[in-house]
């Protein structure tokens, strides 16, 4: 499909908004719908489209392989150790109120925020990874 | 009006999966899987879940349906007829069916705001929400703050999913030699 003009400069126009799209779902989740996992596979779908129109190749060289195999427990490093904090000062173990000890709802919302960013991470990262695992089979 | 969309939209899904089933070319059942999962996605929005609709569509609908592409390249693109009777499957579908069917009799109707459901931990966490985690969305507080353990063991899920399809998928295939018997390696 890399040489259909239509398709190429119609996911070129989309491409961006999908991001944007993505990014909202994340940051607003705390206000509407959506939150890490939506974004996170809105952002993948991104690439995968992407990858679909210019080829594997050029979308490695935008997100590489290795980056986004070790995101994978990145995300989930985040989200645990995103809890940590609160065992030091004696509270339950992923209590957010730790990160704002003087006034603790506000803490949590930042822990909200942590989290979530754990979360795309992870979800993002697997989505692509499946699709590069599948991609290089083909190709092989 | 909400009756309506529903119904038309639930006949579509059922029109949907009996063309699935009669179909033979895997490609187009593929598509057709895509539909079904939009078609899903507008049922939750009527439905009122609107980020499982945005889940359901971008998963079911996208990365799902590339992934059911890619496999088909990779495979067969045409399913050939089982020669054996259909009569049992059919029979324990249909005996699954109507005891699931059953199933839904116990339970409160749909959308009852006095459904055990709605008394036990909800209203708590509706009314505190903002008081105590300043998140007007209710459904993030609940995933993120109330319920975070839970979601942390869904994030390790995702996880396990990946690396179990990396480990599958990924890594040099090993290659015998036909006359030999012994694996040759690169590519």
């Amino acid at each position: 499909m890399r040489r259909d003009l239509i398709l190429r400069i119609g996911t070129k126009l989309i491409l961006p908004f999908m991001l944007v799209f993505a990014l909202y779902v994340h940051f607003h989740g705390d206000f509407g719908p959506g939150g890490g996992f939506q974004a996170g596979v809105i952002a993948a779908a991104m690439l995968i489209l992407h990858s679909i129109i210019f080829g594997v190749r050029t979308t490695k060289q935008i997100a590489p392989q290795g980056m986004v195999e070790v995101m994978v427990p990145l995300g989930v490093l985040i989200f645990a150790s995103a809890g940590l904090p609160a065992m030091l000062f004696d509270m339950n173990y992923l209590n957010y109120g730790v990160y704002d000890l003087q006034h603790q709802p506000h803490g949590h919302h930042l822990g909200i925020l942590l989290v979530e960013a754990g979360v795309i991470i992870t979800v993002f990262s697997t989505m692509l990874a499946i699709f590069y695992a599948f991609g290089d089979r083909g190709s092989s | 009006m909400e009756v309506f969309v529903m119904t038309l939209l639930l006949t579509l899904l059922a029109v949907i999966t009996l063309v699935i089933i009669r179909q033979r070319s895997l490609f187009a059942v593929v598509i057709l899987a895509g539909i079904y999962s939009f078609l899903m996605a507008s049922v939750l929005i009527v439905l009122d879940a609107v980020d499982v609709a945005m889940t359901e569509a971008s998963v079911g609908a996208g990365v799902s349906t590339v992934l059911f592409l890619a496999t088909l390249y990779l495979t067969n693109s045409r399913e050939y007829p089982v020669p054996r009777s259909n009569l049992i499957p059919l029979f324990v579908a249909v005996g699954i069916g109507a005891a699931l069917v059953a199933g839904t009799f116990d339970l409160p109707r749909f959308g009852t705001a006095d459904a055990p459901i709605h008394k036990h931990a909800a209203p708590r966490y509706l009314e505190k929400s903002i008081e105590e985690t300043t998140v007007p969305n209710v459904v993030t507080s609940v995933l993120a703050d109330y319920r975070g353990f839970d979601t942390l063991g869904e994030t390790v899920v995702i996880f396990t999913a990946g690396i179990g399809v990396i480990l599958l998928l990924r890594g040099r295939r090993r290659r015998y030699s036909p006359e030999t018997g012994e694996e040759i390696h690169g590519e």
